[in-house]
């Protein structure tokens, strides 16, 4: 159960060996969190990151999840649901993939759709459900400011983010009033591997700033979380910059 | 069954979000609302795979009458004072029957109940199950102590009869309701001769102050508890107002006046509800501050004999219907803990700490316990109790009563469950010491776990 500050007891990270998820899971796990699942595709890579929550002093367990195999989602996610409550999903899955050559290849551009939106419908569909059947706990979307408004340079992954973002809203409405909160939270430019050699946008951040909004915004049970904060009012002004204008702007 | 309530009586609704009387941490269930025994029995016989809770007026706190995804037994549907033996001073009542109505009947036959917390809005059943103390702790022991007996439905749907002395009474009475549904207790009562109280006010200028009157006169009076400035720093860091008392006897009323034609009388007064929507952050350093101030300033340095109303000394919020709005949607904590005679410098410490911490707390009260109770989660034992509540979007909170709790577990103290919303779990057993035998005893009676609740589920109980 969470406590009095939102805090979970227990968490599922679909996306197990994202940067900003596992920041996130290491402050939670300072707090309250005893138990951790880590879903993502089997990989060394996994292993290492569900051994390193396990130092902190976590039970860490890990489940084999991929995205784009939604047919398999149920199967995975409800064997994480049958053996306790979870507390709170973090939906943290998500690839930049490559503009340039996702527009020479409209596979590649497909497989970042399916993983970003219809990977996430799919897996947040399912969590949902098992989250209303408990009655209680938090579904903790990772959406992004790209899907505010489609950028020229990464429109690609920006439709599939804001595809996510829409999903989460009105996910978040469907489930008010059934003790299941839903929170989008759009970070803006965060330092990582996802990211490791892009030149920094403005107002970047990090998985450490990001985890630490979540914490706060569990405790505000906010529906929507900008990091940083100012992002709120500059993606507000950034939305009513007309079209001609916007499509010269260096961002 | 009334076609005006909101609650079928035994499927229940679909799930609403419930929450304690701090507002924070809500979860949904099925609202099940029994006006029978029988539609009790069938609502715990139909509460499914995720059990069920009892709930009364909702006053505990935090999370103990919640039970995400299950069903809550809403029992003010069983509302029945059966018999009163105005001769003996008992009561037989079902457990939906609040205190304030207890009083009403009580009162003009000249009885009380024998334990009222800050409220008079709680359940004879939630009484019970929190084992709820009062003003005169150190005289009276905790309500459970006046019980004589109770009918219990249990987890099979059977009543049980459960007398004083057997371990199903001493796991029920402060048991938080996971042993069973309460139907009906019976009480003993507090005879009285008026419905006022005679009032002693004093101020202690510090905390060492306050712990030596409280430790040298308590013992003279029935009803004691001391108002605390938390916010108060320096010199005069735990600053209080003594409020202490007991019921007025016929004899201190003044002639001719209508107390004195009518002296067992109820009036308890009523202001405006507090509106639904208060914004955040109103309760912060200034207002408290502001507030605390002038409380200190406005109460006498010392005059006796007052003559109060029950309702104006024992429960002033009550005036105020939805007080607990006025933390705004943030809600609010209640951290409760107690620590044993001896124990003085933990307590010294931790009052220390919240005064250099600045929790805008304007609810603080200090009092001392008598004896312990024997319940096997009862809240009381011996020693110093220091209640005070915080609103929860303070900061960095979770961390600071985190380290506030570690200071009692050490003192040997405790925190008391039916204001918990946040207790590390793993604190539990070393604060109560019987917690093992309630397991116990609960897996028997319940093995498949019909009754639980989200406190249970989140401290493992």
């Amino acid at each position: 159960m969470k406590d009095a500050f939102g805090t979970p007891q227990s968490l599922l990270v679909l996306g197990g060996t994202s940067e900003i998820a596992l920041a996130t899971a290491r402050r939670l796990i300072a707090r309250r969190t005893r138990t951790v699942w880590l879903a993502g595709r089997p990989s060394p890579a996994l292993e290492t990151a569900a051994s390193g929550l396990r130092d902190l002093g976590a039970d860490v367990r890990t489940v084999a999840f991929d995205a784009l195999d939604s047919d398999a989602h149920e199967a995975a996610l409800g064997k994480v649901f049958a053996e306790g409550d979870i507390d709170m999903v973090l939906l943290a899955f998500g690839v930049l993939g490559d503009q340039a050559r996702d527009e020479n290849e409209p596979g590649a551009a497909v497989r970042v759709a399916q993983t970003n939106y219809t990977g996430a419908v799919s897996a947040g569909l399912i969590c949902a459900k098992s989250l209303q059947t408990q009655g209680h706990g938090s579904l903790v979307v990772l959406s992004s400011v790209a899907g505010e408004r489609a950028r020229r340079a990464n429109f690609i992954y920006g439709s599939s983010k804001a595809g996510l973002d829409a999903f989460a809203q009105g996910l978040g409405d469907a489930l008010y009033g059934t003790g299941v909160h839903v929170m989008v939270v759009r970070p803006g430019f965060v330092h990582s591997k996802m990211t490791a050699g892009l030149p920094a946008a403005p107002l970047a951040t990090t998985p450490e700033i990001v985890a630490t909004a979540i914490e706060t915004g569990l405790r505000r049970r906010s529906e929507t979380v900008w990091v940083p904060g100012t992002l709120r009012v500059v993606m507000s002004a950034l939305r009513h910059v007309p079209r001609a204008v916007f499509r010269r702007l260096p961002v | 069954m009334p076609v005006d309530s909101p609650y079928t009586a035994v499927s229940g609704t679909g799930p609403v979000p419930v929450t304690g009387w701090g507002r924070t941490a809500p979860t949904a269930a099925r609202l099940v609302r029994p006006r029978t025994y029988e539609e009790a029995v069938a609502a715990v016989r139909s509460c499914g795979a995720r059990g069920g809770i009892a709930r009364g007026l909702g006053r505990a706190y935090g999370d103990a009458a919640q039970n995400a995804g299950g069903a809550v037994l809403d029992m003010t549907g069983l509302d029945r004072v059966h018999t009163i033996d105005a001769g003996g001073g008992t009561v037989l009542c079902d457990a939906g029957v609040s205190l304030h109505r207890l009083m009403e009947v009580l009162l003009p036959l000249g009885w009380f109940v024998p334990v009222t917390p800050g409220t008079r809005y709680v359940t004879v059943g939630g009484a019970i199950g929190a084992d709820i103390h009062g003003k005169n702790h150190h005289v009276s022991g905790s309500f459970t102590r006046h019980v004589l007996s109770l009918d219990l439905l249990t987890a099979d749907g059977e009543i049980l009869t459960v007398s004083r002395g057997t371990p199903l009474f001493d796991a029920t009475a402060g048991g938080m309701g996971l042993t069973g549904v309460i139907l009906t207790a019976t009480v003993r009562l507090q005879p009285v001769e008026t419905s006022l109280m005679s009032v002693d006010t004093e101020r202690a200028t510090d905390l060492d102050d306050l712990m030596a009157r409280l430790t040298a006169t308590d013992h003279r009076y029935r009803y004691s508890v001391a108002w605390i400035d938390l916010l108060a720093r320096g010199r005069s860091m735990g600053r209080s107002v003594l409020t202490r008392g007991d019921h007025a006897p016929l004899d201190a009323l003044p002639d001719r006046t209508r107390a004195r034609r009518d002296p067992l009388a109820f009036r308890p007064g009523r202001l405006p509800a507090a509106p639904a929507f208060v914004p955040e952050g109103l309760l912060g350093r200034t207002t408290v501050g502001l507030f605390n101030e002038l409380w200190y300033r406005k109460a006498p340095r010392a005059r006796t004999g007052e003559l109060q109303r029950i309702s104006a000394f024992f429960h002033p919020l009550d005036g105020v219907p939805h007080w607990n709005r006025v933390y705004g949607r943030g809600g609010f904590v209640q951290y409760q803990f107690v620590v044993g005679y001896g124990q003085e410098d933990a307590l010294r410490r931790i009052v220390h700490r919240i005064s250099r911490r600045r929790c805008p707390s304007f609810l603080a009260v200090l009092k001392r316990f008598g004896d312990g109770d024997p319940g096997w989660l009862s809240f009381p034992m011996p020693g110093w109790t220091l209640a005070l509540d915080i609103p929860a979007n303070l900061p960095e909170l979770g961390g600071f009563l985190d380290e506030l709790d570690e200071e009692v577990a050490a003192a040997d103290g405790r925190v008391y469950l039916a204001k918990d919303a946040r207790l590390r779990p793993g604190l539990l057993a070393s604060m109560y010491p019987r917690l093992d035998e309630f397991r116990a005893l609960r897996g028997e009676l319940d093995p498949a776990g019909v009754f639980t609740s989200d406190l249970a589920r989140r401290l493992g109980l």
